[in-house]
């Protein structure tokens, strides 16, 4: 009993406290987005309100029984719980049918499971466990190969074999915690760079150039790969010369080049190209001549970077299936289709936009309970709260999320033992994760991508896997007083 | 704390995750406080307004008869949008009991933005109008499999009796100019067309009303939006009670029965309209509902134009009928008095003989009597030149203007601007500037224009006109405006004529004579005084003169002017005054004793073109 009564006083209330708003006010709206003219009845467990309660019941009580495990037992029985999970993820497709184009639902008797909602949570644990061993150094090769490994194989069976591609996508959340655990910051860096060059491709990639063949995207994106050249020589290696002959010879190449496609029709793509790779040979020559890190780094990005633009194109037009493939076009602007694939977007934005500032009130959207957007009630649920609620709503839900997640990291950094830690920071990336791409999917400023918004979103599995996540989470914490001792 | 390396790399992690909130909160600002224009676009998404028609106003008679009430019909719409995949086309049109033709037809036409310019693919377009119950009653039961149509209920003119076609006009579907001239109106919308349901519209139609209802991304209703806060109940017509008698009119018609001619009748103490026959007519429910088009070309192409309403659109020369208003200016203008006597020598008289036998000299009663020609050249003649004819003529054209004054002062010549009857002619009195013209300004004198003594010549009237005549002698020198709505405003439309009151008197004393010694006496009534005045005017080289009656009873207190005109038939003694009579006694003993002379009346037939195009049984 005392010991319980420790565990009560130590759990940090306020991210309890957070938990259960979102989860009352993500019912709220659910209720609201699924409420229409034959069922009122809010508790009814027929409705998807009535569900959902049951499910913040039992949400609450795993975590209760979450507070009641010892915590040492999470950091031993990691692996065995991981591998378990990898084997019910493994056997998912192949116990279950289609139900719209994914194979994730495990179905046992009258629930349906999506085993990879939980999946997130293992794999934090084995994460944990394995980076959180006394001679870990993320900075050699085979301690950050085997994280790479723990985290790729669920995020494999999820894409290929149970066609969730976004449920696979939160995997990604991880990379924030290497970060934070020690991984080279480049990696974020170029992550971003390659999701830049990706967009330049294929966004400018559609617009001719007035001199010559090719378009812009090439153009751009490989003036870009020198002007990155440039910059890093002059600024960061602090090698003038070098860099002033860099830019010399790239302008006098593009110059010649002009001239030339006077008299014959130059195709710019494959003379942007070869210019940037003439560039890439220089950088090697320098590579040679100095013989350090730095300049081999550049080179590499360089080389990387170019092969990468030019795979862009090739990726895009056959390697992305074809709802995929227009996703990305309407995101980008490059299809304007409002009754077709733009459909979706652009009813959930008619949605949050006609909220306006205090929203139609409680139960009163149009826009969501008459189905003009989908998923009303799961991935798009952050409409029904700009539609009811207004700016006042939707402002609220995110800066309760802000306070939510910056409660997690700052939950992460009272850890005392890295295992602890490394859970906190993979918990609150996961979070964030979530809230940025389900948040910016129904803003449109990402493609879809069918990811539920934790807490709010209507769904057992999802409600139960990140209520897993977090209650773990809070026992952690609860308990580092004790492991001090 | 342990291996605090990277201990500062939570603030980069913190700077990540604000920054993408705060762009997303950038973004809501943006979309839901500046963008101003979503919540229409969510509305015209959810939202369906429904218009609600409201029950046009109903028309009764002035005794609180029903004449015009409302019947339900059904119309069939679609919104083309909601059709396009997998619609049901074969089974939707077994529904209907439509061909296949039908069907692409009517569809092509409805997209064809030249003839249905308001046609949009997300609205309701009408597809089928103006169906029976019996009609629907199939695709009812299965509406819910064909998505993208619905069936509305709307109300179409039907009538108590067959009667009165062209006083109470039609309701048909409105023109494109009358949509742009009225914004209150919109594709598919019926308005009155002709006669009172035309003048009368905006009291009739009522205020449509609006049903805002909800529907899914499906297209399917949902239910009413908001519980019905925004909808706007349809305030249905007024109303109408017409000054006319319909069995008064009815009567008039069944008289008028195979002859071309008219039937009015007044209150002259009102001038209410108690019944405006217009011969050929038709049953007025022969222009209501997907007959209408056929019928009214039907009715269009007839010869003998039914859809003259003649009783107001006629001209006629007002013949014989027209000495008792002669009269009446000639003692207002002192050319005779009641004892003046002319001589007439019958057949042989120059230059205008008498058609009557009597003795000579003749008075002013007893030329009235006797509808004595000679009589009145005299008294005109005398009349234009008492004061001589002037330098130029220029007095003598004084006293024709006099008269000329005179004669519209009775409402003749012009049409009635301060009445609720559409569709009237104005007649002609014609003017010393017509003459002037005509014979040049000193080349005419009164024996050029004597033909206007008797009513003849370049006079015309219409028989509304001249009926309002005969009201303003049994009032004794005014009459009210005559009108077709009950009400006590228009007592105020007094009209006071230029001639004495106490002129009156003797012409009654004329027309009651005519009555019981004269051309009319064989219709006198049966202990009712009543005075009357029958007319023969020339309908042109070769065809038999139009037939003219004017009556006013009782003669000391008169209740009714009534008027008749018979085209083609002959004497006014012969086919117009029994009319009278028999629509005089209908209206003052509410029946007709004389069966035998009704019947005659009614079954004889002048004009075998005339058609009996009412379709019903009494």
């Amino acid at each position: 009993m005392s010991r319980n009564g420790s565990i009560l006083r130590s759990v940090d209330w306020l991210t309890v406290g957070l938990f259960m708003l979102m989860a009352v006010f993500g019912l709220l709206n659910i209720y609201g987005a699924s409420y229409d003219f034959e069922h009122t009845d809010f508790f009814a467990f027929s409705s998807r309100s009535g569900k959902q309660i049951v499910w913040i019941a039992a949400s609450l009580l795993m975590g209760s029984i979450v507070m009641l495990i010892d915590s040492k037992s999470y950091d031993i029985l990691a692996y065995i719980i991981y591998g378990l999970w990898i084997l019910v993820l493994l056997a998912t497709p192949f116990l279950t049918h289609d139900i719209k184009g994914s194979r994730s639902w495990l179905i046992i008797g009258p629930l349906q499971m999506q085993p990879a909602e939980f999946a997130k949570c293992f794999t934090a644990l084995a994460l944990a466990k394995y980076m959180s061993r006394y001679e870990y150094k993320i900075r050699d090769l085979r301690d950050l190969l085997v994280p790479f490994v723990i985290l790729i194989i669920p995020m494999f069976i999820i894409m290929v074999l149970q066609k969730e591609t976004g449920s696979a996508l939160v995997f990604a959340a991880f990379f924030f915690m290497f970060y934070r655990e020690g991984m080279t910051g480049y990696v974020l860096l170029i992550g971003a760079a390659a999701i830049f060059f990706f967009i330049i491709v294929i966004r400018l990639g559609v617009i001719a150039l007035p001199l010559g063949t090719g378009d812009c995207g090439m153009l751009v994106a490989m003036l870009l790969i020198m002007l990155i050249e440039l910059f890093f020589l002059f600024f960061i290696l602090n090698r003038k010369k070098e860099a002033l002959i860099l830019a010399g010879g790239v302008t006098l190449c593009y110059a010649v080049v002009c001239v030339m496609s006077i008299w014959i029709n130059v195709n710019f793509d494959i003379a942007s190209t070869v210019i940037a790779g003439l560039s890439v040979l220089f950088l090697g020559f320098l590579a040679l001549r100095w013989r350090h890190k730095e300049i081999l780094f550049l080179l590499l990005f360089s080389l990387f970077s170019v092969v990468y633009c030019h795979s862009c194109d090739l990726v895009f037009s056959h390697v992305l299936q074809k709802h995929q493939r227009e996703r990305i076009e309407v995101l980008l602007g490059l299809k304007d289709d409002p009754s077709g694939v733009g459909y979706n977007v652009n009813q959930a934005k008619i949605a949050i936009a006609s909220g306006g500032f205090t929203g139609k009130g409680f139960r009163q959207g149009t826009q969501t309970k008459l189905q003009f957007v989908p998923e009303q009630a799961t991935d798009f649920i952050f409409c029904t709260v700009g539609e009811e609620w207004g700016f006042i709503g939707t402002f609220s839900v995110l800066v309760v999320y802000l306070i939510f997640i910056l409660r997690l990291i700052y939950i992460a950094e009272r850890q005392k033992d890295r295992f602890s830690r490394i859970y906190a920071y993979s918990v609150a990336s996961i979070f964030f994760l979530h809230l940025a791409i389900n948040v910016g999917m129904v803003l449109g400023l990402l493609p879809v991508i069918g990811i539920p918004l934790p807490f709010f979103s209507y769904g057992g599995s999802s409600m139960l896997g990140f209520s897993l996540l977090l209650f773990i989470l809070l026992k952690l914490d609860a308990s580092r007083v004790e492991k001090m001792r | 704390m342990i291996n605090d390396e990277f201990y500062k790399r939570r603030y980069v992690l913190t700077a990540i995750i604000v920054m993408v909130v705060v762009v997303y909160i950038c973004r809501l600002f943006a979309l839901q406080i500046i963008d101003t224009n979503a919540s229409d676009r969510a509305e015209s998404n959810a939202l369906v307004k429904q218009t609600v028609y409201p029950p046009r106003g109903l028309i009764y008679d002035r005794n609180g008869e029903l004449l015009v009430f409302n019947q339900p019909i059904y119309e069939v719409t679609m919104i083309m949008r909601e059709m396009r995949n997998g619609f049901d086309t074969i089974g939707f049109c077994d529904a209907l009991n439509i061909s296949r033709e039908t069907f692409d037809n009517r569809v092509e036409e409805i997209k064809n933005k030249k003839k249905n310019r308001g046609y949009s693919q997300y609205t309701p377009q009408v597809f089928l109008s103006q169906l029976g119950k019996e009609d629907i009653v199939v695709l009812q039961e299965s509406l819910y499999k064909y998505k993208g149509i619905s069936i509305r209920k709307r109300t179409l003119r039907d009538y108590t009796y067959p009667t009165a076609a062209q006083v109470l006009g039609s309701v048909g579907e409105v023109s494109q100019r009358d949509i742009e001239r009225d914004e209150y109106y919109a594709i598919g919308d019926y308005s009155g067309r002709d006669g009172i349901e035309k003048t009368y519209e905006r009291v009739l139609r009522g205020e449509k009303g609006v049903e805002v209802l909800m529907r899914n991304a499906k297209g399917i209703i949902q239910g009413s939006y908001k519980e019905g806060e925004m909808d706007m109940p349809a305030s249905a017509g007024q109303d109408l009670t017409l000054t006319l008698d319909v069995h008064l009119q009815m009567l008039a018609e069944e008289l008028l029965q195979g002859k071309i001619g008219s039937v009015v009748a007044i209150e002259p103490k009102t001038g209410e309209i108690l019944a405006l026959a217009s011969n050929p007519t038709w049953d007025p429910s022969l222009l209501v509902g997907r007959e209408r088009s056929m019928n009214y070309n039907m009715l269009l192409n007839d010869p003998t134009k039914p859809l003259l309403n003649r009783a107001t659109m006629a001209q006629y020369p007002p013949g014989s009928t027209f000495k008792t208003l002669q009269a009446l200016v000639c003692l207002q203008e002192g050319a005779i008095t009641k004892n003046t006597m002319y001589a007439c020598n019958g057949k042989g008289t120059k230059p205008i003989s008498c058609t009557h036998f009597h003795g000579s000299p003749v008075s002013l009663l007893g030329a009235i009597e006797q509808s004595c020609n000679p009589y009145f050249h005299c008294a005109f003649r005398d009349m234009l030149e008492k004061d001589g004819y002037g330098k130029d003529n220029e007095t003598f054209k004084r006293s024709f203007n006099i008269w000329r004054d005179d004669v519209l002062s009775f409402g003749l010549g012009k049409k009635f601007s301060d009445t609720d009857v559409s569709e009237q002619s104005s007649g002609n009195i014609p003017t010393v500037a017509f003459y002037d013209k005509y014979f040049g300004k000193k080349r005419w004198k009164a024996i050029t224009i004597r033909s206007l003594s008797i009513g003849q010549g370049e006079i015309l009237v219409t028989p509304l006109q001249l009926c309002n005549m005969a009201a303003t002698i049994a009032n004794e020198g005014w009459y009210i405006t005559p009108h077709l709505l009950k009400n006590d405003t228009m007592l105020a439309h007094l009209h006071k004529t230029n001639v004495d009151p106490k002129w009156f008197p003797i012409v009654k004393e004329g027309m009651e004579r005519v009555m019981t010694n004269g051309t009319g006496r064989w219709y006198q009534l049966d202990s009712i005084r009543s005075g009357g005045k029958t007319g023969t005017a020339q309908a042109g080289k070769g065809r038999v003169d139009h037939a003219f009656f004017i009556g006013i009873a009782p003669i000391d207190d008169p209740k009714i002017a009534v008027m008749v005109v018979v085209e083609n038939s002959g004497f006014g003694a012969t086919w117009a005054a029994p009319i009278a009579s028999l629509v005089m006694e209908q209206y003052l003993t509410g029946e007709i004793r004389r069966t035998d002379l009704r019947k005659r009346m009614a079954t004889a037939v002048i004009n075998p073109n005339v058609k009996n195009m009412k379709k019903r049984k009494e």
